[in-house]
């Protein structure tokens, strides 16, 4: 290649794949936005007439499941947060030689199809599976009892569906950790309470703030784990927005929710952005 | 406890001088073991279950009692066109967006490691978005930009959206295993007079090897696993999870287990084999370790 030309090498690099996020990412987020302030139905066409009034239109009409969705979310971060922080911690500093093997264990099951994960959640919370039933048969339970098709079972399934994306980087987080210093800290007579608390919580923040973000927005826009597990009670704004798409072809209301998702999101990315700096995020 | 406590490694570094724990101190110690392993019997009770129930028969029934021990459903799996048609679209559509994603991610990947460039922060950018991005906005939004087009939904529409959310995650993963990577080695093999492209053959591409098949193993397995997106790129196309949500509102059959338990038995073979070659070379250069 002509020495003139080397400046062009990176760009060759990057025109492929960068032209394709541009038009299938990008591009789309924008038709997105755009369709979004049409008028007009299937069968006759749509037309854009900057109708900025199906905002508040839509977040009136689907207010319940968008603060249904956010508590859910909140609830399964806070989840997630509890069952795998001490996974996590014990792994870093109990796993010893088995460390990656632990790690691997820990991840194994999400190798498996993620519908076929739910469905399997779907059959140990029956009514009268396995589990239920046989504690009902025994009296333990009353007849009426049911887990399906309830709060707890979804925010279960979101939980379960997400907890790797809790462990890995408060895992990482922990891992790089120095000991020296939680040991300073209990020679200095710190509790090991205190130790914990002063220096390997904040030390780990870092994988607790990524980790709450890597859960907190698929459980946002997830609708898998309503749909099977859950009930019209429970219906959160992901299914709202694909039946909106799919069923009722309501483009217009349904591209409006989910600009309106999309922007939550990107407001909670730069907020934590702001927290952890900017590089380390986009840099992986 | 004599070792003098010099704290250079992690190993060496040993903690005061153990007391004699009292009785709730030991049962505090066991607290934490405790509590992961009942954590990690939570992740795999789903996964208990549905091998189990690959085995059962629910004789016409749904298959959420056990009915009975049968062999039948890993071979009645395969003679069922309405589950292989699926399955045999997913792998098509993995394979194809694995090969373009782990292509034109690498790309990006070495283009982001090796070259300065205007633009780098909008690249990041457009690179990180699409991972922080809920999957129903990107299909969402797939959808809205076909239906505007007037373009019609398909194997090729799904492949489309599946390079997508793949580049990004070929590109952190190529990109990871690149930034450790020694610029002298490929400086060393031009000295030696080899051309930048038998460089790049000889030199670069067997490093950075293990980190673009894990890419390409990453986006494989993104791929056959997907339904949000697919489900609204896909038309009148069905992929395998998109048969399985399909089948899920009527009741689920056993081979959905099976196909479940294979493909759970795929991945613990493919890691329980990378565990051991590690092992093995570890063991082959003791100095390394």
């Amino acid at each position: 290649m002509p020495h003139r030309l080397r400046w062009a090498v990176p760009y060759l690099f990057l025109l492929p794949g960068g032209l394709w996020l541009l038009a299938f990412f990008a591009v789309p987020m924008l038709v997105m936005g755009s369709v979004s302030l049409m008028e007009g139905s299937l069968s006759t066409g749509y037309r854009l007439t900057g109708n900025v009034g199906i905002y508040p239109e839509a977040l009136g009409r689907w207010a319940p499941q968008f603060l249904r969705t956010i508590g859910y979310a909140l609830a399964v971060t806070a989840l997630t947060l509890a069952i795998g922080y001490p996974m996590a911690y014990t792994i870093a500093f109990r796993g010893g030689r088995h460390k990656s093997l632990l790690l691997l264990l820990v991840i194994l099951p999400f190798f498996t199809s993620f519908l076929i994960r739910t469905l399997s959640w779907k059959l140990i919370l029956a009514d009268n599976g396995f589990v239920l039933g046989s504690l009902k048969d025994w009296g333990l339970l009353e007849e009426g009892f049911r887990l399906i098709a309830t709060p707890v079972a979804v925010i279960g399934g979101l939980t379960y569906n997400f907890l790797p994306f809790m462990v890995l980087p408060v895992y990482v987080a922990l891992e790089k950790v120095d000991v020296r210093l939680v040991e300073a800290a209990t020679d200095l007579y710190a509790s090991r309470t205190q130790a914990f608390l002063r220096v390997t919580l904040p030390l780990s923040m870092p994988g607790v703030f990524a980790g709450s973000l890597l859960t907190f927005i698929p459980a946002v826009g997830d609708f898998i784990n309503a749909e099977i597990l859950g009930s019209r009670d429970t219906t959160m704004i992901g299914n709202v927005i694909q039946r909106l798409f799919l069923q009722n072809n309501d483009y217009p209301q349904a591209a409006a929710l989910g600009f309106v998702l999309m922007a939550a999101v990107l407001v909670m990315v730069a907020v934590y952005a702001r927290a952890a700096g900017g590089e380390r995020l986009t840099q992986g | 406890m004599t070792a003098p406590a010099i704290p250079v490694g992690r190993e060496l570094a040993a903690p005061v001088p153990e007391r004699r724990r009292p009785i709730g101190r030991r049962a505090a110690a066991l607290l934490l073991p405790g509590y992961t392993a009942l954590a990690v019997a939570y992740l795999f009770l789903p996964i208990v279950v549905m091998i189990a129930f690959s085995f059962n028969d629910p004789g016409g029934r749904q298959n959420i009692t056990w009915q009975g021990f049968t062999l039948e459903n890993y071979v009645d799996v395969w003679r069922r066109p309405d589950i292989t048609g699926p399955m045999l679209n997913s792998v098509v559509v993995a394979l194809v967006s694995t090969l373009l994603a782990t292509a034109l991610g690498t790309l990006i990947a070495m283009a982001l490691v090796r070259y300065e460039f205007r633009a780098r922060g909008t690249l990041n950018l457009l690179i990180f978005l699409p991972m922080a991005t809920p999957e129903i906005i990107l299909g969402a939004s797939l959808l809205s930009m076909w239906v505007s087009l007037g373009v019609q939904r398909d194997i090729t529409t799904i492949a489309i959206a599946h390079v997508m959310f793949n580049i990004s995650y070929v590109v952190v993963t190529v990109r990871a295993r690149l930034s450790g990577f020694d610029r002298r080695l490929e400086e060393a093999a031009m000295d030696l007079g080899a051309s930048e492209w038998v460089t790049f053959r000889k030199v670069t591409l067997p490093l950075i090897f293990p980190g673009i098949l894990a890419a390409a193993l990453l986006a494989f397995a993104l791929s056959i696993d997907d339904y949000v997106i697919t489900s609204f790129v896909a038309g009148r196309t069905v992929t395998f999870p998109l048969w399985v949500f399909g089948v899920s509102r009527i009741g689920v059959p056993p081979e959905v287990n099976v196909l479940g338990t294979l493909i759970f038995l795929l991945a613990f073979v493919f890691i329980a084999v990378q565990i051991w070659i590690g092992r093995r070379e570890l063991r082959a250069r003791p100095a390394d370790a």
